[in-house]
């Protein structure tokens, strides 16, 4: 049998290769054949969602919590002292400051990250602004959402903190944070499905021993974090509540 | 054993209260007039059984309310409770939950030294396999604009109850 594994296309597109090398350690490592399917934006990794067509994956909470609720999928783990922050921000040369400057009306580019765009949207509640007085700019990327505020066509755009930190220093240079969210219990996670669950443990304790070795310490080196920390049923159910409080 | 506020804890001048809570007991607090900034992109996250005792909290929960994590777990949430809310808005929240709803509104917390912070909160019952077992409460910096509202509309809810909480 073969798996289908994919990862929500929230990373830094330089991981790409990373997630590559890292699906050629799993199937060595479990033993099991796996293909890495990655998609270009929310929408697609939602069709194939729905179509059932995922077996493993590693994404933010926010779609973790329909694929636990309503397809059963069960926690693996989660990456070790990194959690979900998201960074709201402006032109660098915008006379805005301060969150509370912004008005009802502006213009704010997002991607379809669903997790940052709530987190964000809770940022922003200070100036009383909402869904029904802003105006939304949805974007493909957060480079694109970067160009949008640089080319003065949005006031306000919402990163992924992660994202953030990884625009060049050219883009950064031409943008200012207003804002950054300390949540530090929302995190990125593992899921496997139910058809998986024969190998749920044996994934397990390959990824929270992954670090144990040089090779494996690399990889999730290149990943952008240190190690992988065991996830469990409970934690992920109260994560999931918590994005609920925010919706 | 319940952790009650000490006044040798308490910074500036204060008046002290007496609480009248939803079990029928009463506690003491001493509150001044301190109002401690909410901490830009903070989210203050706790849970509680279903009897309303604190069993987990974060850094930002145990920042804002002054007590030590250790101070604070075993304890009832009504740790925070400040006089100026009104008795009504807490038998809102237990009735929402009892209903098995999400609750959210303003809230005046009240901090170990006397001090308050006012939070915008959601409440939310912790469902498993169809049962709560818990409930988990999420607080973040309101608008100044709503607060100055919210503060006219429990003032008037305080003088319906005949004084504070």
């Amino acid at each position: 049998m073969k798996y289908n594994f994919t990862v929500s296309p929230d990373f830094p597109p330089e991981r790409i290769a990373s997630w590559y090398i890292f699906n050629t350690w799993l199937q060595k490592k479990l033993d099991i054949a796996v293909h890495l399917e990655l998609h270009n934006n929310f929408k697609e990794l939602q069709a194939s969602i729905d179509n059932d067509a995922v077996d493993i994956i590693y994404t933010n909470p926010f779609e973790a919590a329909g694929l636990v609720r309503d397809k059963g999928f069960m926690p693996v783990a989660t990456p070790q002292g990194i959690s979900d922050e998201a960074v709201i921000v402006v032109a660098a040369d915008s006379d805005v400051d301060k969150v509370e400057d912004l008005k009802p009306g502006v213009k704010v580019a997002l991607t379809d990250d669903q997790d940052v765009n709530m987190i964000s949207m809770m940022m922003l509640e200070p100036a009383e602004l909402n869904k029904d007085n802003i105006e939304l700019s949805n974007q493909d990327n957060y480079v694109l959402v970067a160009k949008q505020l640089m080319n003065k066509k949005a006031d306000v755009g919402f990163f992924y903190k992660a994202a953030y930190d990884e625009l060049s220093g050219m883009i950064k240079s031409q943008l200012k944070p207003l804002v950054t969210s300390e949540i530090s219990v929302i995190k990125h996670m593992f899921l496997v499905s139910p058809r998986f669950k024969e190998h749920h443990a044996a994934l397990q304790e390959a990824l929270v021993t992954m670090s144990d070795d040089d090779k494996g310490k690399q990889i999730v080196t290149d990943l952008g974090f240190e190690a992988w920390d065991k996830q469990t049923q409970e934690e992920t159910e109260f994560m999931i509540d918590l994005m609920d409080t925010l919706k | 054993m319940m952790n009650v506020m000490k006044k040798e804890d308490v910074v500036g001048d204060y008046k002290e209260y007496t609480l009248s809570l939803y079990d029928g007991s009463e506690k003491t607090v001493y509150v001044t007039d301190i109002e401690k900034p909410f901490p830009e992109g903070k989210l203050i996250v706790s849970r509680t059984d279903t009897q309303g005792i604190i069993t987990h909290c974060n850094e930002a929960f145990v920042f804002m309310s002054g007590w030590k994590e250790e101070e604070l777990i075993g304890q009832p949430q009504n740790i925070l409770r400040h006089p100026d809310i009104p008795k009504a808005v807490f038998k809102d929240i237990w009735d929402t939950l009892g209903a098995n709803k999400k609750w959210s509104g303003y809230l005046k917390n009240l901090r170990k030294d006397g001090s308050y912070y006012w939070v915008n909160a959601t409440v939310i019952p912790n469902v498993r396999n169809g049962e709560v077992v818990g409930y988990a409460s999420v607080r973040r910096k309101p608008a100044a604009n709503q607060i100055k509202k919210i503060e006219v509309e429990y003032a008037k809810m305080r003088e319906q109850e005949g004084g504070a909480s």
